[in-house]
Parts: C-alpha cells; sequence; structure tokens
C-alpha cells in the first residue's frame, strides 16, 4: 500500500513539475509570438511605406516631367514598323 | 504572571471561567465570525471589485490595428495608400520645456520656437503640436525627453497620383472614414476595424499569455479600379492644356474599353490635390462632373436619331433628305442649319451635322419609336458605375413631346445627360449594336451587354460617323495617326434659366479603331471662351491625342497607313451649332 502510495506521489510530483515547464514554456512562447507579431506589424508598415514611395517616384506625372527635361519623346507614327506575327509562330 | 503561573502549576485546577474570561472569548469569537463573513462576503457575493483590481495588475486589453485598404488601378498601381503617421500632442500645464530644448524641438519639427510657444499659451487644455509626422520624426522629437510631449498614432492616407485622379477617388476624413468618392461609395470594403485582445502581462511588460480575443481585427480589403494610370494622367494632361488653352469653365473626359464597359480614365478639371486639402475646398473642383453633372449634348445626339430612324426602315444611309436652304419651321419655331447647303443624304447629315436633316429624320418617325432607342441607350437612367452622386440625366417620356421638342430631341436640346453616359451610349456603335455596363471597377475580361440595334445598323452608323471624322466631315482635326477613328463633334448652347445663351458646351465622343473598336473617348469642355467654341475645332484635337496616345499604350495594332491623317491646309472648317 505504501509503496504504491510513494509510487503515486512520484508520479505526482513528476506531472506537477511538468506542469510548471511547460507553463513557463507557453509564456515564453507566447512572448515571443508577440514579438514577431509586432514585426510583422512593422514589416507591414514598411512595406506600406515603400509602396507608398515606390508609387510616388513612379507617378506618370513624374514620369512625364523627367522625360521631357531629358527631351525624351515617342517615336512618331511614321518611324513605328509594326512586324505581323505569324500565326504558326504564336 | 497569572498565566505563567497556571502553566507551571503541576495540576493546575481551572478556576471556573468568571464574568471577565467570558465576555473576552465572547468577543474574540465575534471578531473571527465577523472576519469570516467578511471573507465569505467578499469571495462568493461582492468579488467583482477585487477580481478587477487583481486582473489589473497582471491582464490588459490591447489594442490589434487594422489599416484600410487600398485602392490601386487595373495594374496594381496604388491610387490610395494608408500608412501610420504620429501626431505630437501635450496638456499645455504639464509641458516643460527647457528653452534649448524647445529650440531643438522646433527644429525637428521644421517651425520655429516662437510659434510653438505661441500654440502652446494660446491652447486650452490640450494642444497638438504636429500633426500626420512620419513616425521617425515624430521618435525623433521624443527622444529630446521633453516632459508632457506626447505622441498618439493614427493612419494617414496618401493619394500618389494626387490632383490626376482627386475627383474619381475622392479622399477621407476624420477617423479615417471615406468622405468623397469611391473612398466614400466603398467604406464598408475599404474600411478596417481595429481589434481587442485580452491578455497577461509579466513584470516587464511582455505579454506572456493571450487569454481572449474580444474583438478580431479586421483589416481593410485592397480594391482594384478599371483606372489605368497612364491613360488616366494622359488623359488629364491632354484636358487641362485644352481647357487652359481654350480658356474655358471646366473640362470633362472619360477613356471607356469598349469590350468591358470599364472606365480606363475618367478625368476632370478643374482639380484638386487630396494630399494637400487645406481650408474648405471649392465643391467645383470637387465635383466628379463627368459623372454628377449633366449637360444637353447637342450633335453628339444625332447618331442616336438615325440609328433609330434606320431600325424603323424610314430611311437608308443613301436617302436623299430635303435640307436645301438650312431651315425648317416647325409651330413657329425655326430650326437652322450653321451652314447652308443642299439636300444631303443621310450619311452627309450626319458627316455635315445638319440640325434640319437631322429634324426632318426625326419627324418621319413616331415619338415612341425615337424615345425607345434613345432609352435603350441608356439615357435617362443613372448609369450605375458604383460611384456615389451620378446623376440619370433627363429623357422626357415620348407622350409628352411635341413635334418641335422632338425635333429639338434629335438634335441633342431638350434632352440632357451626363459625360460617361454619353460614352457609354456610344458603344452600341463600337459594339455592333451592344451597349454595354459600365463600371469603375477592374472586371478583367468582356462583359455580357444588351443588343439595342441590329449589327448592321451598327455599321452603317460607324461608317458616317468615320466620314465625319475626315476632311469633309465636321471633325478632321479628330483623326489620328495610323488608325482609323470615328466620331461626333457636339456644339450645344447652355441653358441658362429657361433660355439658350451665347455660351457653349463644345464635346466630341468617338472610338477608335474603326475596323475593330477598342475604346471610347468622349471629351467635354465646358465654356470654351478664347474664340473657338466648334466641338470640331476644340474637342476634337483632344480626342485626336489622347485616343492615339492610348491605343499606341494599349498595344492595339494600328489599321491604317501612318500618313492616312490629312489635314489639308486648305480645309474649310465645317462649323455647326448643337
Amino acid at each position: 500500500m505504501t509503496r504504491v502510495s510513494l509510487a503515486l506521489l512520484v508520479v505526482l510530483v513528476a506531472c506537477a513539475l511538468s506542469l510548471v515547464t511547460s507553463r513557463h514554456q507557453a509564456r515564453k512562447l507566447t512572448t515571443e509570438l508577440t514579438r514577431a507579431e509586432a514585426e510583422a506589424r512593422a514589416y507591414e508598415i514598411e512595406f506600406g511605406r515603400l509602396t507608398l514611395e515606390q508609387s510616388t517616384w513612379a507617378t506618370p506625372a513624374r514620369v512625364d516631367k523627367l522625360a521631357r527635361e531629358l527631351k525624351l519623346q515617342s517615336p512618331p507614327p511614321q518611324r513605328v514598323v509594326v512586324i505581323e506575327m505569324p500565326e504558326a509562330s504564336r | 504572571m497569572r498565566a505563567a503561573s497556571v502553566a507551571r502549576g503541576a495540576a493546575p485546577r481551572l478556576e471556573p471561567p468568571g464574568i471577565r474570561a467570558g465576555i473576552v472569548f465572547g468577543v474574540l469569537i465575534l471578531t473571527f465570525a465577523a472576519l469570516a463573513g467578511r471573507a465569505l462576503y467578499l469571495q462568493w457575493i461582492d468579488n467583482g471589485f477585487l477580481q478587477e483590481q487583481g486582473q489589473a495588475r497582471y491582464s490588459r486589453d490591447i489594442e490589434v490595428p487594422a489599416h484600410r485598404g487600398r485602392i490601386l488601378d487595373r495594374h496594381g498601381e496604388a491610387l490610395a495608400i494608408s500608412t501610420p503617421v504620429k501626431s505630437l500632442w501635450a496638456f499645455p500645464d504639464r509641458f516643460q520645456a527647457t528653452p534649448a530644448q524647445l529650440r531643438e524641438l522646433a527644429r525637428v519639427l521644421e517651425t520655429s520656437a516662437a510659434s510653438l510657444e505661441r500654440r502652446i499659451a494660446a491652447a486650452g487644455d490640450f494642444v497638438y503640436l504636429a500633426k500626420q509626422l512620419p513616425p521617425e520624426v515624430a521618435e525623433r522629437a521624443l527622444a529630446l525627453g521633453i516632459k508632457g510631449l506626447n505622441d498618439e498614432t493614427t493612419y494617414g492616407r496618401y493619394y500618389p497620383a494626387g490632383e490626376v485622379a482627386a475627383q474619381v477617388i475622392g479622399f477621407t476624413g476624420t477617423k479615417d472614414a471615406g468622405q468623397e468618392g469611391i473612398e466614400l461609395a466603398q467604406q464598408t470594403w475599404l474600411g478596417g476595424h481595429a481589434g481587442s485582445r485580452r491578455v497577461i502581462i509579466n513584470r516587464r511588460g511582455e505579454v506572456v499569455e493571450d487569454v481572449a480575443s474580444i474583438r478580431a481585427p479586421q483589416a481593410g480589403r485592397d480594391l482594384a479600379l478599371s483606372i489605368d494610370s497612364r491613360l488616366q494622367h494622359l488623359a488629364f494632361r491632354e484636358l487641362k492644356a485644352a481647357v487652359e488653352a481654350q480658356r474655358a469653365k471646366a473640362g470633362g473626359l472619360v477613356v471607356l474599353d469598349v469590350a468591358s464597359g470599364e472606365i480606363l480614365a475618367l478625368a476632370n478639371y478643374p482639380t484638386f490635390n487630396p494630399n494637400r486639402r487645406d481650408g474648405r475646398l471649392a465643391p467645383e473642383k470637387m465635383r466628379n462632373r463627368a459623372l454628377t453633372d449633366i449637360f444637353e449634348p447637342g450633335s453628339t445626339m444625332k447618331p442616336f436619331t438615325i440609328a433609330a430612324a434606320l431600325e424603323a426602315g424610314t430611311v437608308r444611309p443613301d436617302t436623299l433628305i430635303a435640307t436645301a436652304g438650312g431651315s425648317l419651321t416647325i409651330g413657329g419655331a425655326t430650326i437652322r442649319d450653321a451652314h447652308a447647303a443642299g439636300n444631303m443624304t443621310v450619311e452627309q447629315v450626319v458627316q455635315k451635322s445638319s440640325n434640319v436633316g437631322t429634324a426632318r429624320i426625326a419627324l418621319g418617325l413616331p415619338a415612341e419609336r425615337m424615345w425607345r432607342t434613345l432609352s435603350e441607350a441608356g439615357f435617362g437612367a443613372a448609369p450605375r458605375t458604383g460611384f456615389p452622386g451620378e446623376v440619370p440625366g433627363r429623357l422626357r417620356a415620348a407622350k409628352t413631346w411635341k413635334p418641335i421638342e422632338q425635333a429639338t430631341i434629335s438634335y441633342g436640346h431638350g434632352i440632357s445627360t451626363n459625360l460617361v453616359q454619353l460614352a457609354r451610349a456610344y458603344t452600341i456603335f463600337a459594339n455592333d449594336g451592344e451597349l454595354k455596363p459600365v463600371t469603375l471597377f477592374k472586371t478583367g475580361g468582356a462583359v455580357e451587354g444588351r443588343q439595342v440595334i441590329s449589327p448592321d445598323s451598327a455599321r452603317k452608323i460607324r461608317r458616317m460617323l468615320e466620314l465625319a471624322a475626315q476632311p469633309g466631315g465636321t471633325a478632321p482635326k479628330a483623326q489620328v495617326a495610323g488608325y482609323r477613328v470615328a466620331g461626333k463633334t457636339g456644339t450645344a448652347h447652355k441653358l441658362e434659366g429657361r433660355a439658350y445663351a451665347n455660351k457653349y458646351v463644345s464635346s466630341f465622343v468617338g472610338f477608335a479603331p474603326v475596323s475593330n473598336p477598342r475604346i471610347v473617348v468622349a471629351v467635354m469642355i465646358d465654356e470654351p471662351s478664347a474664340g473657338q467654341y466648334y466641338g470640331g475645332a476644340v474637342a476634337a484635337p483632344v480626342f485626336s491625342t489622347v485616343t492615339g496616345a492610348a491605343l499606341r499604350l494599349l498595344g492595339v495594332p494600328s489599321d491604317a497607313a501612318s500618313n492616312n491623317a490629312i489635314l489639308p491646309t486648305d480645309v474649310v472648317e465645317i462649323g455647326e451649332e448643337t
């Protein structure tokens, strides 16, 4: 009887200890998760900012202005040759 | 002393409890009972307060932010983006900064120390020192360690396209809610809802356990419009140049995809910059005229009258119409042509934009029949693009038409429409008689339309419209090098009150390439006042530039030789009114 009780006691202590460790583990992981989530959010914000920056640099209005400054122009229709693609190679 | 002696006694004889002992005992019992009662009460009955206090020590409700969805063009280019910004605020009575700190702060915020001081002094309980700062600037300001300086994160909305698409996209107001345009119409789709969750934090403020999600955050969704940024810019640039050159009051330009009914570009001028909306904006700059303003279209309506007549079988393209003399009197009112000529065929009536000819053709038709064609082409009903505040225009019931009204409606007076509606109606000529639904949202691919006129009639009208956009027509300036174009001019007197004034709305609506139409382009210039006012002189050149550039941008193969656009120097300008 006593032996069984002792064995159960050992099992109980083991269980209790494992509960403590897993609980601790869970907390540590949660902290990590929260940090990762915050990081993800920061990246998302960064992405938004970069998209904004990219589209601001690439607005047709700005490209237009720069092209004019560089004296670029689209070729006049007379100088454009339209190439007919043969049906087979499509 | 006495207790000690009792303990030491070998066989202490308990004295009978005296009255004093009884009282002490009683008091003790009562005290314990009271304590136990209070404990039970707190544990079972009034447990809210303590539990709350306990939780407040370790649990927190934290907000999970959700941003507003982006608005994109058809190729995924951003037209509206939300990004976090910071505002700096303070309670003036708790704000303490040394003069050196204040100078530093002013330098970071790019203002003067004096103006900051003034602002703090003028404020009541609460003052914003700076709004909508980039986060890194706010960080630098906070790093100065000024007492009483706080920050707040909000989302700022940015519009990379700026004034170019301002009226279509609209803008958001306070609290990131849509206030105008698509931002308003699609608020539920775009708007995000911040979530909230309860967590347990440790001594260092780190989240150690997620207890419950109180409200799941719902991020706003992205929205793809049918607008093509490049075409939009092109349309806006050309429209702006034309409105300024013609010293006009306003202008509008619409580019429609013929197969899908998508609006590829929708430009308005005058406009505003949605990124800098200081003070009150003039409503006439904010309005999306192409959808919310109606005008009498004038001659651009003529092809629909002719189409109704072709459908009814009352005329053929080569039927001769008695237009000689250039005037027609109906019930006391006289209709005139801007230039009198001999009798014309139906084809020439469209080509030269004859009012008399169109009126005669219209009067040969039952009013009901003409009304049906106009109504089926979408006049008198809002185009339902999904834009807030679009107007249906006016098309009165045929029963109420007097003959003179039927005659004027045939050339676009006594009927009103908005520009998008008019552009859409022209899809029936571009699409072999099929009217497409228009939309501001990307649909991806051709959509089913509704057959309004027969393919045969549509092709005949197409031929007439091509003639109108050639030398001998009203709009040779609409020609595009390398592409066949077709279209119709409009030069309508403006209604002021109940009378027609000597002010004009010049317009041109057309499509290209004629051999396989891809786009419909409609141009409207309101009150040109630089001398010229004929649609063929004011609006047609804008059509030509925009259509040519748009077709090349879209990679549409040319269907004519590059030297097709003949503009002889001695070209006789064919005038028209209406």
